[in-house]
């Protein structure tokens, strides 16, 4: 039997893709107790028993100074500055696309600006944004949106002038103005696209994201990582991290779910 | 004068030439089959009727009004593929048909309940009302055409186009089809221009066959010259339309 036809059963199924995962920690622990078992005050790479008492502590116990769960704050203000940059980037690339895709003198405008736009690195733009909006809230969701809106853009854009013609003239022919058209055929058809560009533009706001903060922040995820950095608090870091794949991953199951929902004619078909 | 005129329409892409001299006259409630070999312009000049593309010369009128420069109310459509909005159920499809045309796009208060029981009764009509509900990619390719004819017909249009409608159905679908599409026309009295390549299906619905082919032909320059009108063939009574009159005369 070919490889290609060859599929594993449910059990099989489970446990390869528990494989990966196993064999990461299982290096981990092994690396980790190897260098431990020879200096025990090695703080590269903590033991897993280590990263768990510091995570539990860093999740309850309060600041010493100021009472304040400092991990919580982090959270709560990185997701507001990362689901603020990435909603205001949906909302742009939404209507600009719309725009590009329904109307030729609007692409004509604005479709070889967005191309251009999107080849600047945004990074190289940080200084500027730091100069221009200061070094508060500002300037990182600023980055963030001017980060992901004109890739964002350019596929939505694509996306309208995908919806095949036959639909806008027939639209047409019922009698549709151009704002009808826009709006009973082309938002309805482009709102699953938009979450699926939204799911996979979060990889490239998170990275904005920590990398304001890194620069210039006083809360935050990433500035948090960047600080405990200095005493080689791997502890800390991997903890940090390991917390923000999850709210990675829990922000993409909620869209894909979302997706599922709102759109039961997507999958209609299937 | 006739219902719609087509007058010394020409028609070319850059260099290449694809109709010319097009003249034919049309009265109400005609079903003009069009067929012809591929590339021979067929579907430009349905394209044309339905003002998607204007002509470089001459003109196209529906009973006499201005000729249009977009698509419109008074010509409904229904492509081989495509012609339904997946996004919506089968009622809010025909819905659209009446709905689109308002400023929001959506019918509101009393007059989309009395809407809906249009829309119904079209569903009945085309014996969709079981599906009402669901969404038109859980459909045949049957009954997705059946649904983007019933849609162009609830916006009431003048003229219908159909460009190959069952170009994509299995043939016992499409027979199916083609007394659906009869009974409908004998309903409305529509008039209904049909492009088609299956001349047998052509001259089986039609009451007057349209040929398009080149009459002059340059095979150094295959694009010089564009198709015209070559045949215009009365249909009715398959084909053999004065066999009553002249048994008439003969008694």
């Amino acid at each position: 039997m070919r490889h290609i036809n060859r599929k594993p059963d449910r059990s099989t199924g489970v446990f390869l893709a528990a494989l990966p995962f196993v064999l990461v920690v299982i290096a981990y622990a092994v690396g980790s107790e190897m260098r431990l078992s020879v200096n025990p005050q090695d703080k590269l790479l903590p033991a897993p028993s280590t990263i768990w008492d510091t995570a539990v502590r860093l999740f309850t116990q309060g600041d010493r100074r100021t009472g304040d769960i400092l991990l919580w704050k982090d959270t709560w203000a990185s997701l507001t500055r990362l689901l603020g940059g990435v909603g205001i980037a949906a909302a742009i690339s939404l209507s600009l696309g719309m725009l590009i895709g329904l109307f030729p003198y609007a692409r004509k405008t604005f479709a070889g600006f967005v191309a251009v736009l999107s080849m600047v690195p945004p990074l190289a733009l940080l200084p500027i944004l730091f100069i221009v909006f200061g070094l508060g809230e500002l300037s990182k969701v600023v980055l963030i949106v001017i980060g992901i809106t004109p890739i964002m853009t350019r596929d939505l854009a694509q996306r309208v002038l995908d919806i095949p013609h036959e639909q806008i003239v027939k639209a047409q022919t019922l009698g549709a103005s151009s704002g009808v058209i826009a709006l009973r055929v082309a938002l309805p058809q482009i709102l699953p696209r938009l979450i699926s560009n939204i799911r996979l533009s979060l990889g490239s706001a998170w990275l904005f994201l920590i990398a304001a903060e890194a620069v210039a922040s006083d809360v935050g995820l990433g500035y948090r990582i960047f600080l405990v950095r200095r005493y080689l608090a791997m502890d800390v870091i991997l903890t940090y991290v390991i917390w923000i794949t999850l709210l990675a991953f829990l922000i993409d199951w909620a869209l894909k779910t979302l997706s599922r929902k709102s759109f039961p004619w997507m999958e209609a078909g299937l | 004068m006739s219902f719609v005129s087509v007058t010394d329409v020409w028609q070319s892409y850059g260099d290449r030439s694809i109709l010319e001299r097009v003249n034919v006259e049309v009265d109400e409630g005609e079903f003009i089959s069009i067929v012809g070999a591929s590339g021979c312009g067929k579907s430009t000049f349905l394209r044309m009727l339905l003002a998607e593309e204007t002509p470089v010369r001459g003109e196209i009128r529906i009973d006499g009004g201005e000729p249009a420069s977009e698509p419109n109310r008074e010509r409904g459509v229904v492509f081989q593929r495509y012609s339904v909005f997946p996004h919506l159920t089968v009622r809010n499809n025909i819905l659209a048909g009446e709905g689109f045309a308002t400023r929001w796009g959506r019918l509101r208060g009393a007059a989309r309940r009395a809407g809906l029981e249009r829309a119904d009764a079209m569903l009945a009509r085309i014996g969709l009302n079981h599906v009402a509900d669901q969404y038109p990619a859980s459909l045949s390719g049957g009954m997705q055409q059946r649904l983007a004819i019933g849609q162009a017909m609830a916006a009431k249009p003048r003229v219908l186009l159909l460009d190959e409608p069952f170009g994509a159905l299995d043939p016992g679908t499409r027979i199916a089809m083609h007394e659906f599409l009869m009974e409908l026309k004998a309903e409305t009295g529509m008039t209904v221009f049909m492009v088609t390549h299956d001349l047998e299906e052509g001259f089986k619905l039609g009451d007057r066959v349209l040929v398009f082919d080149k009459p002059r032909w340059d095979p150094h320059d295959p694009g010089a010259y564009g198709a015209t009108i070559t045949y215009d063939f009365d249909a009715r009574d398959g084909g053999i339309p004065f066999q009553h009159l002249k048994e008439a005369e003969d008694v």
